[in-house]
């Protein structure tokens, strides 16, 4: 029986590769967005503006604090309640940009608290704009401790998108949801699914770990 | 005008909140929610334990000096790491019952859950028994303990201490992730939630309240993790 089974799942395949081309589209496009709000978000967090870092702070302990799929069901519920209603790849999206921020906001704050405050003195004394300081010397030193935990968080929101097939975005995982129901073999259909992320995923994780070893010989040569 | 005017201008306010934000349906459902809320803390509770008990024995196997149980112990973390818990779950619920398994949804998540963890947490208590510097277990040597002895007076003392705060954060992403159980249908907090919504589609009200439990749950979590590193400190 299995093997029927098997030739059906065969022939679905470019049902699960749309699905995956999906899952790229949903965490691609928020990765990218949530990286540029992320830095932003972080570099306002360590400054010394004087109500917006504590407002981040309080808003990134909310996001962090509540599960994922809460988060999708406000945005795709309750947004329309009040006048924003969004489909559902859009909600998506917004949903897990509004993640992705939250965690890149705290990366980049760690990295730049990392940074010694001599840098920043010596920067302030040779006459560079606040810009500049950041541009060139706080940055630049930041991305060694930012870089192998931004690519391992990307890893997790890939994941992370996951979840957004809950409110029906026909994803990798909904491909295989809605599979399942017609191929009544869960192993080999969620089995197929799983396959699909570790290819986009294991990747990642590798090179996450070659930076963090790589990093840390620079940080000890220095 | 007059009282009467004060009176409808109350009970204008009155029913815009409630048009907002509707309590007393809350009031109703507080019963379902408590009852969802231990639901979410013993599923993570008893997931924790586990991953805990997987963790300790995923991470032995994997600095064991065996070729075999190293890899196995790295195939296990790898493709957990690397594929999304909602496809496990799935994998799980749709696959145990091709294989001749009939057990409930909350043994299926709790299955789940313990397995997703027990990856995280094995690398946690990894980094924690690798933190400690490879020349104090020299010392233990030269100064003639037991693997045991160094185990116990060396290593595990100074690397429980560091794990404590990331495997803390790591029941943090548990009680999270416990709420993707509701998507095969266990009723807890996220499954709250998705009932209110669906018996009187007040989604608002419905999530909201959902998402306030969950941040008291983490605020705990967070504090506990945030006492033990000061604790750590002034040690």
């Amino acid at each position: 029986m299995w093997e029927f089974y098997l030739k059906e799942l065969v022939h679905s395949l470019p049902f699960f590769l749309q699905g995956l081309w999906i899952t790229f589209a949903v965490s691609g496009l928020s990765l990218v967005a949530g990286t540029v709000i992320g830095f932003a978000l972080g570099i306002i967090r360590v400054s010394r503006l004087r109500f917006l870092p504590a407002i981040i702070g309080g808003w990134v302990d909310v996001i962090r604090g509540t599960p994922f799929l809460v988060q999708v069901f406000i945005v795709f519920f309750i947004l329309p309640e009040a006048g924003i209603r969004l489909e559902a790849f859009p909600a998506a999206v917004l949903a897990l940009t509004n993640l992705a921020a939250c965690f890149i906001c705290e990366i980049v704050a760690g990295g730049i608290l990392a940074v010694p405050p001599g840098q920043k003195e010596a920067a302030t004394a040779s006459g560079l704009t606040s810009f500049h300081q950041l541009r060139h010397v706080i940055l630049p030193q930041a991305m060694r401790v930012i870089l192998p935990p931004l690519v391992g968080q990307y890893v997790l929101l890939i994941k992370d998108s996951s979840v957004v097939s809950a409110i029906g975005v026909t994803d990798v995982t909904r491909a295989g949801w809605l599979t399942v129901q017609r191929i009544p073999e869960g192993l080999m259909v969620f089995g197929l699914v799983g396959i699909l992320y570790f290819v986009i995923c294991y990747p990642l994780i590798r090179i996450s770990n070659n930076l963090e070893r790589r990093m840390t010989v620079v940080a000890t040569r220095l | 005008m007059g009282e009467g005017g004060g009176d409808t201008v109350a009970a204008t306010a009155r029913d815009t909140m409630l048009k907002v934000f509707n309590f007393r349906v809350i009031l109703e459902y507080l019963p379902l929610y408590m009852k969802c809320f231990w639901a979410t803390i013993w599923l993570s509770g008893l997931s924790i334990v586990g991953a805990l008990l997987v963790g300790t024995l995923a991470c032995a196997m994997r600095l064991s000096r065996s070729r075999l149980l190293t890899n196995a112990a790295g195939c296990y973390i790898e493709s957990i790491r690397s594929t999304p818990l909602l496809a496990q779950i799935y994998f799980l619920y749709f696959g145990l019952p091709s294989l001749g398994f009939r057990i409930s949804e909350e043994v299926t998540g709790v299955i789940a859950l313990t397995l997703n963890s027990g990856a995280y947490t094995a690398e946690i208590i990894r980094a924690g028994i690798l933190s400690v510097s490879y020349g104090q277990i020299e010392a233990g040597m030269a100064t003639g303990l037991s693997y045991l002895m160094r185990m116990r007076y060396i290593v595990l003392p100074q690397a429980i201490g560091a794990t404590i705060p990331p495997l803390l954060g790591q029941a943090i992403v548990l009680v999270k992730d416990s709420a993707l159980l509701s998507l095969i249908s266990i009723a807890e907090l996220t499954r709250a939630g998705q009932m209110l919504t669906s018996e009187r589609f007040m989604p608002a009200e419905a999530f909201l309240t959902t998402a306030v439990l969950y941040l008291i749950i983490y605020y705990v979590l967070k504090g506990l993790s945030e006492w033990w590193q000061k604790r750590l400190i002034f040690r």
